[in-house]
This record gives structure tokens, C-alpha cells and sequence, in this order.
């Protein structure tokens, strides 16, 4: 499989989670002036967003993910994620955690098995440049990070061939396999059906450097052409318009990758019924705790290039819920499928003592307190805090 | 507008194929192209599927009506790494005295009995001609495997003629290099006897046709990712009688019949050409989005085209009595609704019945005329 699919996962993935942070920080936002010390502003959703968008974008941690490796597991790359989603004030819990990565994957699932043509995923990637590059605008620092970014992508990916591009798909697919959330906003956009599965339209622009399908050329040993036939196909295409732009800005055309949650979208994911075909990651998850030496130098590796600000002072961390309500959060906690759960790494099973002290100094930081009080608001939390001073 | 299929005006409400009863499988199929081998066994009232689901292959054997009756898994040869290696296909060599399965992966090839149940060789990938860790990771994308009828070898050993099954297998190296293995009509003492040289990319697939006899007809065409076709006459070695360039397109997908050579592409545009001067005779705007396998049905000169746009076409492929010429004609078309197609056979040397596998899909989808 490719060694190149890495990058991608990650900044799309990544992506994903910014637009979903984004819309659900904003569906709780108060303007500044009418808020309570309690409630999130939109100072404070811009804070967020900075904190984990230049952490994601940090040139080390950049560094160590363009570097020619396999994939890992998904378990692996939920670690880092978790990590990421931690890099400021903000704080989610395991439910909202795993509702957020549910979401996420089943997003660019999804982008991946729509694009038209393999190498159309570096135009998906390039969408979700240009909406973060949107979020940051305001701070120079880590536009330019992004553009940095932005290039080592082009450097990367720019002259592959087009049977690279599709094996770097087939591997994405391979990560994918098997997944098959049901997310309410597809259902109800009517791309994804009722058992899980994406709608595959027959119909619209065929992808850039493919004819319309119909037509039958018949050819003399000169190259002449001697006949034509037509037969019918079954589908209902039309010709591609024009191909996206791979420059730094740019109309990319492709519309999969850009932000389809908007504020009054309340997103949720149902946990489809167990099906059958979960032999794959019902092996993942029963394999044992400790991770592949490999994994854990690689997670060693990306993490300790993540500089994570520290919220500075006696500044708490604010929970954020992915669910509408504290029940709903709970509920979804204890009513998530067994073979769905995605375990968290347990550093205590790590045999290597040096790895084990490295990781669990760099993950440690992040560990959620289990708070003893039921509320959603920033102000109780605060008070939970200052009780237990 | 939409011109006639053939002569005959055709009725639209008459379907020529109607879905059977599917197989299930303990595992979906990967996004793999060609990921799905048939072996029939007419005469034992059976057939056998295998599909790729990750790290295993799956192998199961139906009964006619596709009642499920046996089932195995193979996994690829563990070694170092971060998880279990990937198989990157399963097919059925049928050699008349002989049939193997052969399985690849990145770490190598390994060739079993035909159920499954005996390992017989094991050919690791050596990653002698990389130069760094990169390389070896990457680009061993082991891909097909063909059978070719037994060439009756004239290196006899102790003045008997000993006939032997030649097995071509592509290894998908940078440099695209192609293994050929002699393989004896029992027993594990199978050889690599030769390497070919001819693609400088990863090779996709190949075809092989037992030899007519002439000089001049091809045995054997390769295909790699950047579309280019070698095509090979068989001999005490194999020569390369002619190549055809690609367009930058990958050829996942290749058959050859009565020197037809049919070449699926990754744009969705099928190409026939004449196999021994490598002219191009027929393209096809067959599909929407990359064509995933071919197959054909010998006895009736029926190709199969399956891709990621959720369709499989069949077609029919002939010369013209009058030129010689390659001609093509449309048969049927099914929608596979809303499943990304990875594999697709016919079941039948008449073609009169094909299966469909499909990524994310734990069975197999069977068709048949009507």
C-alpha cells in the first residue's frame, strides 16, 4: 500500500474536526457583551480554533507526518486526535470525543469514495486548507504555517502519477473499510441510506479526463476511423466543465471537502445495529493494549512535536458537548455498541519503561478529570473547581 | 440519441439477467482492482469464489443455486512491520493437470493446493534492488497472476519429454518486474526460471492465450500503471513481440482472446487491440469512472467490464468476416446500485452468468440469463 497517504488522512480528518468544533462552538455562542462568565463567546471559539489550528500546522510535527510511512491503526491515529482536540481551553468528553471522530472519519469516508477521480483528493485537502486558512485570517503566524503547508503538499504530491493517486486511494479505502456510521445529515441530505451505505449517483460531470460514456470507435490498421456506434449506458453523465486548480488559491470546483455544517444543522450519528462484517475491527479492537513498538515511536514522535499551549494562570478548562444536552451525552457514553468503542491508550500496560515515561509525559497533560458535577455550563465547572481547591 | 445495439431492435422491457440468490461472505472486499477469482468445477457440480478482504483472503465453495457449503481464510506471511501485511490477490491457476491458488502480498507469493489447505511454495520479495527503506514499503504492490496452458517443454530431462505448466506472475516493482515460474504437475518443486523486463512501473495485470502454433500469435500481455502493454510470445523463454504505449492512465485490467487484446483503463475507456502489431482496433467510452476488472467468457468471445461507477457491462467481441477487422457490440449493462465494484467474473465459459464483488460488501452478487 502507499507510504504517501498519511498527510492526507491526517489534514482532512483534521479539517473535518475543525468544522465541527466550529459549528458546535458556535451553536452555543453568546456575543460577547450579553454573555455570561459561563458561556462561550466568540473570543473564545476564535481562541479555540487559533490554539488547535496552529498546533495542527506546528512545522516539526509537519515534519514528522510527510516522512514516507504506513498507515497506523485507527486507534493510533484517535490518540493523536484526541490530543489535538485538547490543545486549548477546550475540553470534551469521552462520548463527545468519540461522536466527534465518528463524524469525522465518516465525512472524508465519504469525500474519498466520491471523488471522481483518485488524484481529486488532493483537491478535497486543498478545500479544507482554504475554509481553515478562513477560521485564522486574523493571524498571520499561522496563515503561514498553513501556506507552508500548502506547499509541502504541492512538493509532495504535485508530479504524481495517476496509478500513485490510486493506490494512495485503495489504502484510504482499507483504513475506511467496514465503517459504516449512520450520520443524520447525510441521511438526511440523502447521500448516505438508511444501512449505512453512501449513495453512489450515476448521474453529473464524469471526472476531468473522462468521456462521457455511450460512444464506440472502430478503427482501420491505418487509424482511420471506420465506424461509430453508440450504446446505451444506463447512467445519465454530462461532460466535466473544467478541472479544479491546484495553485495555492484557486477555484477548486470540487465541492467535497468544503464545510457542510452550518449552525442550525444539529449533527448526529446513530450507531448502526452490529452487522456482520466487523471481523476486521472487532480484531483491532481485542488485539492487546499495548501498541506496536512502531506505534508508539511514532505517536512518541508526532506528539512530542506538538507544542501545546498551556492555559496559563488558574484558567480551567470549558467542556464542550457534541450532544444537545448532559443526558444525551451520558446516554450515548453508556449505550455505545462494544464493538465501537475506541480504546484509549493505557499507558500502564506499555512494557517499555522509557517509552512508557515519555508518552505518559506528553499525554498527561491532557487526561480529563472526571468532574463530579452534571452541568454543562463553564460557570459550574469553574465553582466544581474552586470546591475542591 | 441513442443508436441501436444491433441490427435487431431490441426490447427494453426484456431483461436479459436476473439477479440469484448471493453469496455471504465472513468478511466485505477490499478496494482492490480484480478482487474477485472464480474457479468452476463443472463436472463436481461446484464453484469456488475467492475475494481479498484486507489481511486474509477469503475462500468459499457454493453449489450451483449459491448455497454456501465451505469456507477457509488465508492470511499472507507475517514478518516485520506495523501490522499484519495486506493481500493484494487471490487467483485460481488452472493448468490442465494442475490447479494452484496463488495468493500475493507485499512480502512475497505463496501458492497453495486449490482448496486452500496446503502451502506448496513461498517466494519472498526481495528488496535487493531498492536502495532504501522507502522503496521496500511501498512499491511491492504483488499484483496478478495468470495461468498459461502447459508448453510442452523440449528441455527434456533424462530423455523423457516432460510437460510442464509455466505460471507467469508480475512482481510490482519499481522496475515492474515479471516472474515466471516452472511448475511441475505435482508437488512443491516449483522454480523461478525467468524474469522479464519490459515495464518500468508497477504492472497491473496479465492475460495469457494458449499458443496457436504460428509464429507471430501472442501468448501473453502484461499491463502496468502507467497504461503501457507488453505483449509476449511464450517460447523455451518469452520474447517481447510488441509494446503499447500508455496515455498516463493506469490498465488495471487486461484479457486477450484470438489475439484481441482488452484493456480496461483507469479514465473508464475499454481498448481493443490487434496483439501482434499492437494497432489499436476499438475504443470504448464504457464507463464513468476507473474500470476495476475485466473477464472473459472464451466460448463466445463475451468480455466483462466492471467499475467503480457502480456498473458492469458485457460485450461481445468478434472479427469481421469481411476485413478481419476487431468489432465490439454492446450486450447488456446492470447497475450494481450505490456499490463501488471491485471484482467481477463470469461463471460460465459461455458467459451466460457472471458474480460481482464489491468494496465494504460482505457477499457476492450473482447474475444470470434468463
Amino acid at each position: 500500500m502507499s507510504v504517501r497517504t498519511l498527510p492526507l488522512l491526517f489534514l482532512n480528518l483534521g479539517g473535518e474536526m475543525l468544522y465541527i468544533l466550529d459549528q458546535r462552538l458556535r451553536a452555543q455562542n453568546i456575543p460577547g457583551d450579553k454573555a455570561r462568565k459561563d458561556e462561550w463567546t466568540e473570543v473564545d471559539r476564535k481562541r479555540v480554533l487559533n490554539d488547535i489550528i496552529s498546533t495542527m500546522f506546528n512545522r516539526k510535527f509537519m515534519e514528522e507526518l510527510f516522512k514516507p510511512q504506513e498507515l497506523y491503526s485507527k486507534k493510533a491515529l484517535r490518540t493523536v486526535y484526541n490530543r489535538l482536540a485538547h490543545a486549548s481551553i477546550m475540553r470534551l468528553n469521552q462520548a463527545s470525543m468519540d461522536k466527534l471522530y465518528d463524524l469525522m472519519t465518516m465525512a472524508f469516508k465519504y469525500q474519498v469514495l466520491l471523488c471522481p477521480r483518485p488524484k481529486d483528493v488532493l483537491l478535497v485537502t486543498f478545500n479544507h486548507l482554504d475554509a481553515i486558512k478562513g477560521f485564522i485570517q486574523d493571524s498571520p503566524t499561522i496563515l503561514n504555517q498553513v501556506d507552508e503547508t500548502f506547499r509541502q503538499l504541492t512538493d509532495a504530491y504535485g508530479s504524481l502519477s495517476a496509478g500513485e493517486f490510486q493506490l494512495i486511494r485503495q489504502t484510504l479505502l482499507i483504513f475506511f473499510q467496514d465503517l459504516h456510521i449512520r450520520v443524520s445529515i447525510f441521511l438526511k441530505d440523502r447521500v448516505q441510506n438508511s444501512n449505512g451505505r453512501f449513495v453512489l449517483p450515476v448521474s453529473g460531470p464524469v471526472p476531468w479526463g473522462t468521456e462521457v460514456p455511450g460512444l464506440i470507435r472502430m478503427f482501420n490498421n491505418k487509424g482511420e476511423e471506420v465506424k461509430k456506434t453508440e450504446f446505451k449506458h444506463g447512467g445519465n453523465y454530462v461532460s466535466a466543465p473544467k478541472e479544479g486548480s491546484f495553485e495555492l488559491y484557486g477555484d477548486r470546483v470540487l465541492k467535497l471537502g468544503t464545510n457542510m455544517y452550518s449552525v442550525n444543522r444539529t449533527v448526529e450519528t446513530h450507531m448502526s445495529a452490529a452487522s456482520k462484517n466487523l471481523t476486521s475491527q472487532t480484531q483491532e479492537n481485542i488485539t492487546p493494549n499495548p501498541l506496536a513498538k512502531e506505534e508508539l515511536n511514532f505517536l512518541a514522535r508526532l506528539m512530542g512535536g506538538m507544542e501545546i499551549k498551556k492555559p496559563s494562570g488558574p484558567e480551567p478548562g470549558f467542556r464542550l458537548n457534541l450532544f444537545t444536552t448532559d443526558e444525551e451525552e451520558e446516554h450515548a457514553a453508556q449505550s455505545r455498541p462494544e464493538e465501537l468503542t475506541y480504546d484509549i491508550i493505557n499507558i500502564q500496560a506499555i512494557q517499555d519503561q522509557q517509552q512508557k515515561e515519555e508518552l505518559a509525559r506528553i499525554m498527561g497533560e491532557f487526561e480529563i478529570k472526571e468532574q463530579p458535577r452534571q452541568s454543562s455550563s463553564k460557570g459550574d465547572d469553574l465553582l466544581a473547581m474552586m470546591d475542591e481547591l | 440519441m441513442v443508436a441501436a445495439d444491433s441490427e435487431r431492435p431490441k426490447d427494453p422491457a426484456v431483461r436479459m439477467f436476473r439477479r440469484e440468490r448471493s453469496v455471504p461472505l465472513r468478511g466485505s472486499a477490499a478496494a482492490l482492482c480484480n478482487n474477485l477469482s472464480v474457479l468452476q468445477l463443472p463436472a463436481r457440480n461446484l464453484m469456488h469464489f475467492a475475494v481479498v478482504h484486507g489481511p486474509s483472503a477469503q475462500l468459499l465453495s457454493a453449489a450451483p443455486e449459491g448455497v454456501p457449503l465451505a469456507q477457509r481464510q488465508l492470511h499472507a506471511k507475517e514478518g516485520a512491520g506495523v501490522s499484519p501485511p495486506l493481500i493484494t490477490q487471490v487467483h485460481w491457476c488452472v493448468l490442465p493437470f494442475r490447479v494452484l491458488l496463488v495468493l500475493t502480498s507485499h512480502r512475497g507469493i505463496q501458492m497453495y493446493e486449490s482448496d486452500g489447505s496446503i502451502m506448496v511454495y513461498w517466494h519472498a520479495l526481495d528488496s535487493g534492488d531498492t536502495s532504501s527503506v522507502f522503496l521496500f514499503h511501498t512499491q511491492y504492490r504483488l499484483c496478478l497472476l495468470e495461468e498459461l496452458l502447459p508448453v510442452a517443454t523440449s528441455s527434456v530431462w533424462e530423455g523423457q519429454e516432460v510437460i510442464q505448466g509455466v505460471l507467469v506472475l508480475a512482481a510490482g516493482t519499481w522496475t515492474g518486474r515479471v516472474l515466471v515460474f516452472d511448475i511441475p504437475a505435482k508437488g512443491p518443486n516449483i522454480v523461478l526460471s525467468e524474469e522479464l523486463a519490459g515495464h518500468q512501473t508497477a504492472v497491473t495485470d496479465i492475460a495469457t492465450e494458449p499458443a496457436q502454433g504460428q509464429d507471430s500469435v501472442a501468448d501473453m500481455v502484461t499491463a502496468d500503471d502507467s497504461g503501457l502493454l507488453c505483449v509476449w510470445r511464450s517460447g523455451s523463454e518469452f520474447t517481447l513481440l510488441t509494446r503499447i504505449p500508455g496515455f498516463g492512465i493506469p490498465c488495471p485490467s487486461v484479457q486477450l482472446w484470438q489475439g484481441i487484446i482488452a484493456a480496461g483503463y483507469g479514465n473508464g475507456q475499454i481498448r481493443l487491440y490487434e496483439a501482434t502489431t499492437g494497432t489499436l482496433h476499438v475504443q470504448i467510452n464504457a464507463h464513468a469512472r476507473a474500470i476495476c476488472a475485466l473477464d472473459l467468457a472464451p466460448e463466445m468471445g463475451k468480455l466483462l467490464s466492471a467499475s467503480e461507477d457502480t456498473f458492469v457491462h458485457i460485450w461481445k467481441l468478434r472479427r469481421s468476416p469481411e476485413s478481419g477487422y476487431i468489432e465490439v457490440e454492446h450486450c447488456h449493462g446492470e447497475c450494481v446500485s450505490d456499490i463501488q465494484v471491485c471484482g467481477a467474473r463470469f461463471c460460465d465459459p459461455s458467459g451466460s452468468s457472471f458474480a460481482v464483488t464489491g468494496y465494504d460488501l460482505a457477499e457476492i452478487l450473482r447474475y444470470s440469463s434468463v
